[in-house]
């Protein structure tokens, strides 16, 4: 033998998932939710987005290449997932420096001052999405009408989310039965005909790259379920008991940011539990403190707090909830 | 109805090249090495010395203690070195090197090829034919056989387990076996339900192996008590603890032996080596070897001499490929990687494998991104992210309580693993400081 051979232990063999097929899943899987932002809310939803993936992959390099000096390593698809998302959860009509800031916040604070990815406890693009929330209440909350202003940008006619005039109309005591008049049917719901996020309007498309990514096992089914489920059970008790007072649990499930977050923001591989158990109780807490904001505490919408609460839980969860190991309970038969 | 073990596991390309190739008897090489660690336990103790002349079939180490085997020459010949030599493992152990002349075997083998069906031999008989034969597991283990044919005090088996799963990629020996010696591998099982003294034998077959399926079960109808089980085509089904679970849905406990749920485990081909060393009082000294590889030209299955060098099978199968990067005893799973092709195979060699070397790299490391992923695929239910993240940075008392020692080294974690993280090395490594920590606790 005359040449070199490699001498390593096993295995020897590998799959071929990588971080970046991963990550550019992911992009894939919200493909069909960017193509119907663009459909209704026309080049504001373009111009977002753009913006945003092009701040979020700029600031990773910049970081990475100039205060942390290593190798950047923006080729990986991650920054480009969160610019994504950050852009989801953004009005179409925001002005672009209130998106670079979002931006530098989600990668600087949210991801690169923990250590870059895998070591984030806090979804970096909710980090980005909530301080702008907290600091820019006023461009935060105010959404374009779908339709109607494809071709303005910042100047768009603006709507208030089926979601707000719930909550502002309850609390002025108008029955639902009158708000259900004010608000879009679920049909449009479902589509994403309505004011919102660029990227939270439409369910149906939501959920075809969830079932994308479940087919493609780039998450599983543990999370998103959980929480649809807890929303829907939630909900729904209060709708059984007060069905004046209260939406019903269907309205819950199709408005606002939850489908978004329940299937790509809670699913966050880095900022979510590791085992099913644990993946249980991360969507039931996030679907509990989703609706108690809704319906008790001051926004008209909670999943990003949610969400962001649970990911401080998971490590405590990580630590506690452990996988049911072989050969633990002596069972056989 | 086919079975399988509800937690964990991945599916490999299969990559079974080999599978179509008959068994073929190797030539006698000109010399052979046989170590005298080929089994786990203490090495045996050599019986000759250089100059003298052995018989094929001649015992020439014994066994040294209770775990441990006997060993016999492979070939006829002079010996010509006893000393150490590199070995499987890498390092350099004892062997017994003899150079081969004309096959001469020692009285009273039956070498002929006909069935002996007839079992006369008493369970005593056949737990001692056994030890004396040298036989060890087979399916890559090498655990002497003859402590697995007694069930130890106090516990009771009432089941025989015979694993025919092949789950590694690529091998093809067992395979095979089943379907060129399916009755005397029935006779073998014959044998050790009557040492064992059960009842009843489940022979599971991976689903990627119908023909061997339907050569056993039609075989099985002329030998009470067994059954042949398909199973599915999921990694690591020949697992032991898999296996059983799978079958029987019976789960080892952690740190237990399969008899603590009222089974024993045997591999096809050690059933076959206990028919021969039975029926025929033919101690191991061959077996069968799948030579296998992407570029290789002709992969095939080989009746080998222990001692072999692992460089004539290649030679026979087409030859070295230019552009090989890695030589593997065993399946790409959790076979070993070999120094250089001297090296001789022996009683757990199951194939000998050729990865290009453009596949002999690894994938590049990067962080942890916590998919998960290598969770949902461990089959003994455990964490191997932190695992390997508590070895690296040394914290032995968290490793050793999220049960490091429960890993059964698929390499299934490392394999899923998107960011190419060195989950197993890390984990052998954590095995390996934790036994020590508990040993000398007990000092
Ligand atoms: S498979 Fe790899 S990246 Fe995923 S959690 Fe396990 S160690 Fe981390
Ligand atoms: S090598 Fe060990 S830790 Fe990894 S999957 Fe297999 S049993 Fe689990």
């Amino acid at each position: 033998m005359d040449k070199l051979i490699t001498v390593s232990p096993s295995p020897h063999v590998y799959g071929d998932d990588t971080v970046k097929k991963l990550m550019y899943g992911v992009v894939y899987a919200l493909l069909p939710a960017l193509l119907i932002s663009v459909y209704f809310f026309g080049i504001g939803a373009l111009i977002v987005t753009t913006i945003s993936i092009v701040s979020c992959v700029a600031f990773e390099y910049l970081i990475q290449k100039y205060l942390m000096k290593s190798e950047p390593s923006i080729s990986d698809g991650s920054a480009l997932v969160t610019g994504l998302l950050l852009a989801f959860n953004l009005p179409t009509n925001l002005p672009w420096w209130i998106i670079v800031i979002g931006a530098l916040v989600a990668i600087g604070v949210g991801k690169m001052t923990f250590g870059g990815l895998g070591n984030n406890p806090f979804n970096p693009a909710l980090v980005g999405r909530v301080f702008l929330f907290i600091s820019f209440p006023v461009q935060m909350t105010s959404w374009p009408e779908p339709i109607v202003s494809r071709l303005q940008y910042t100047d768009a006619v603006t709507g208030a989310t089926p979601l707000a005039v719930v909550k502002e109309g309850l609390s002025a005591g108008v029955p639902m039965s009158r708000l259900l008049e004010q608000i879009p049917g679920y049909m449009e719901l479902f589509i994403g005909y309505l004011p919102g996020c660029t990227g939270e309007i439409s369910a149906l498309a939501l959920l075809a790259g969830g079932l994308y990514m479940l087919t493609r096992k780039i998450i599983t089914w543990h999370i998103p379920a959980s929480i649809f489920l807890s929303v829907f059970i939630f909900t729904g008790i209060l709708w059984l008991i007060n069905p004046y007072d209260n939406a019903d649990p269907l309205f819950h499930l199709l408005s606002g940011g939850l489908v978004l977050g329940a299937v790509y923001m809670a699913t966050d591989y880095v900022t979510s539990p590791m085992t099913p158990k644990g993946m249980w109780i991360f969507g039931i807490g996030i679907g509990v403190i989703t609706v108690a904001i809704r319906i008790y505490g001051a926004y008209p919408e909670g999943v990003s707090f949610a969400i962001l609460i649970m990911n401080a839980f998971v490590p405590l969860i990580n630590k506690y909830v452990k996988p049911k190991r072989f050969g633990e309970e002596v069972k056989n038969g | 109805m086919i079975q399988t073990f509800p937690r964990g596991g991945i599916h490999p390309p299969e990559d079974k090249f080999s599978a179509g190739s008959p068994i073929k008897v190797l030539p006698l090489p000109k010399t052979v090495n046989i170590p005298l660690s080929q089994h786990i336990g203490a090495p045996s103790e050599p019986l000759v010395k250089k100059g003298d002349k052995v018989k094929t079939g001649q015992w020439i180490a014994k066994c040294k203690s209770f775990v441990s085997a006997n060993v016999h020459s492979s070939v006829t010949g002079t010996v010509t070195k006893v000393d150490k030599l590199m070995d499987s493992s890498g390092y350099k152990r004892m062997a017994i090197s003899i150079s081969t002349e004309e096959d001469q075997w020692e009285e009273g083998i039956d070498t002929s090829d006909t069935l002996n069906r007839n079992i006369v031999a008493t369970a005593d008989e056949i737990i001692q034919k056994t030890l004396d034969a040298g036989i060890v597991g087979l399916g890559g283990a090498t655990f002497p056989s003859h402590i697995k044919l007694s069930v130890p005090k106090g516990k009771t088996a009432d089941v025989l387990i015979i694993n025919g799963a092949e789950c590694e990629p690529c091998l093809t020996s067992d395979h095979r076996l089943m379907l060129e010696k399916g009755e005397e591998l029935m006779v073998g099982i014959q044998l050790i339900m009557k040492k064992l003294n059960v009842k009843k034998a489940l022979i599971g077959i991976e689903k990627n192996k119908p023909d061997a399926i339907n050569h056993l079960s039609s075989l099985a109808k002329g030998f009470g008590g067994t059954e042949v089980r398909p199973l599915k085509v999921k990694y690591p089904q020949g697992g032991e603890k898999q296996l059983i679970k799978a079958l029987i849905n019976r789960e080892v406990p952690s740190g237990g032996l399969p008899v603590d749920v009222g089974t024993v485990v045997h591999n096809v081909g050690t059933a076959y080596a206990i028919y021969e060393a039975v029926q025929k009082n033919k101690p191991l000294i061959e077996r069968v070897v799948t030579v296998t590889g992407k570029d290789l030209q002709t992969p095939s299955n080989f009746m080998v001499r222990i001692g072999t060098p692992v460089s004539e099978l290649i030679e026979a199968a087409g030859g070295l490929p230019e552009d090989t990067g890695k030589i593997i005893n065993g399946g790409p799973m959790m076979g070993k990687a070999l120094i250089n092709t001297d090296i001789p195979v022996t009683k757990g060699t199951s194939g000998i494998l050729l990865i290009p070397s453009a596949e002999a790299k690894r994938k590049p490391v990067v962080n942890c991104i916590r998919c998960t992923k290598c969770i949902s695929v461990c089959p003994m239910g455990l964490e191997p992210y932190l695992l390997q993240q508590a070895s690296e940075y040394k914290k032995w008392d968290i490793v050793e309580e999220e049960r490091a020692l429960d890993c059964m080294e698929c390499g299934s974690c490392s394999y899923i693993c998107p960011s190419g993280r060195p989950l197993l090395d890390y984990i052998r490594l954590g095995k390996s400081t934790v036994s020590k920590i508990i040993r000398s606790r007990k000092q």
